[in-house]
């Protein structure tokens, strides 16, 4: 990241999701918090962003359970049993 | 470590205790049940002809886990060598003068307080699903690298071959095309 203080919106977004993921270095929040005092747009981003992750943490990470059909259980152990002897 | 009780592996019985989790866990990764299977497949063959190298340290699972950690990486870059070139990338923010600027059309929108404040519900995720779909393959793999399986960035630039700024900068494209998708199918006024 440059050493401008001035950040344009595009820059200033990008360090708002780095931040979600809490990686945004020091210098990079101050500068977001620098643009986001002046830019209502990217305020709303930023504000939608934490909303977003939020979203993303309850419907990724709480994915439901899966599980292998029985019959392709049966021949994958079929396979195996096969490779083994 | 005299004493210790050491892990041993029995493959006879790898189907019925793992297969259902080694799925799972690919398929919350890939989203293609047919591809996990053939991942899981694969892994407990290779499981298979690793065994000798099993020094029972681990525990069984988490031995397998490994190896298919591996194998979920090779399909990333699979795909990653496959379609990484040709994708359609979205532009939201004014060449030129104004570079860096939102585009009229893309600057955030105002949402609906009701549907921001329900977000658990199985349509929202259904939505959220196609919307992730909708990712141009590149994206759509790192931003599940980061976002659902949680590996270090270090890590993922040096499978993909990466810079950290280039992750950084796909992470961003994949949120704004997803947040632009939310927006428009769900959460707009």
């Amino acid at each position: 990241m440059s050493k401008k203080v001035m950040i344009n919106c595009d820059e200033a977004t990008t360090i708002c999701d780095k931040s979600q993921y809490c990686e945004a270095t020091l210098w990079e929040r101050i500068k977001l918090r620098m643009h986001l005092f002046l830019c209502k747009k990217c305020g709303l981003y930023s504000e939608q962003n934490k909303l977003m992750s939020k979203v993303f943490n309850t419907h990724l990470l709480n994915h439901s359970q899966h599980h292998l059909p029985d019959e392709d259980k049966e021949a994958l152990k079929a396979q195996l049993e096969k490779k083994m002897n | 470590m005299p004493n210790q009780e050491k892990n041993v592996l029995d493959p006879n019985k790898w189907i019925v205790l793992y297969a259902d989790y080694l799925f799972n866990y690919t398929i919350s990764r890939i989203d293609d049940k047919e591809l996990a299977k053939d991942i899981v497949q694969e892994t407990f063959f290779s499981a298979l002809k690793a065994m000798k190298n099993y020094r029972g340290d681990a525990s069984e699972r988490t031995w397998l886990v490994s190896i298919l950690k591996r194998k979920i990486i090779d399909q990333y870059r699979k795909a990653n060598s496959k379609k990484g070139r040709a994708e359609v990338r979205v532009n939201f923010y004014e060449d030129g003068d104004k570079k860096g600027s939102w585009l009229e059309e893309c600057v955030p929108q105002t949402w609906d307080n009701e549907a921001a404040s329900d977000i658990e519900t199985k349509e929202l995720g259904d939505a959220l699903n196609n919307c992730i779909s909708a990712l141009p393959e590149k994206h759509r793999m790192v931003f599940k690298m980061k976002t659902i399986q949680n590996i270090d960035t270090d890590d993922i630039c040096n499978e993909l071959d990466i810079s950290a700024s280039n992750l950084w900068v796909i992470i961003h494209r994949a949120r704004l095309q997803l947040r632009k998708c939310m927006e428009v199918g769900w959460f707009k006024k």
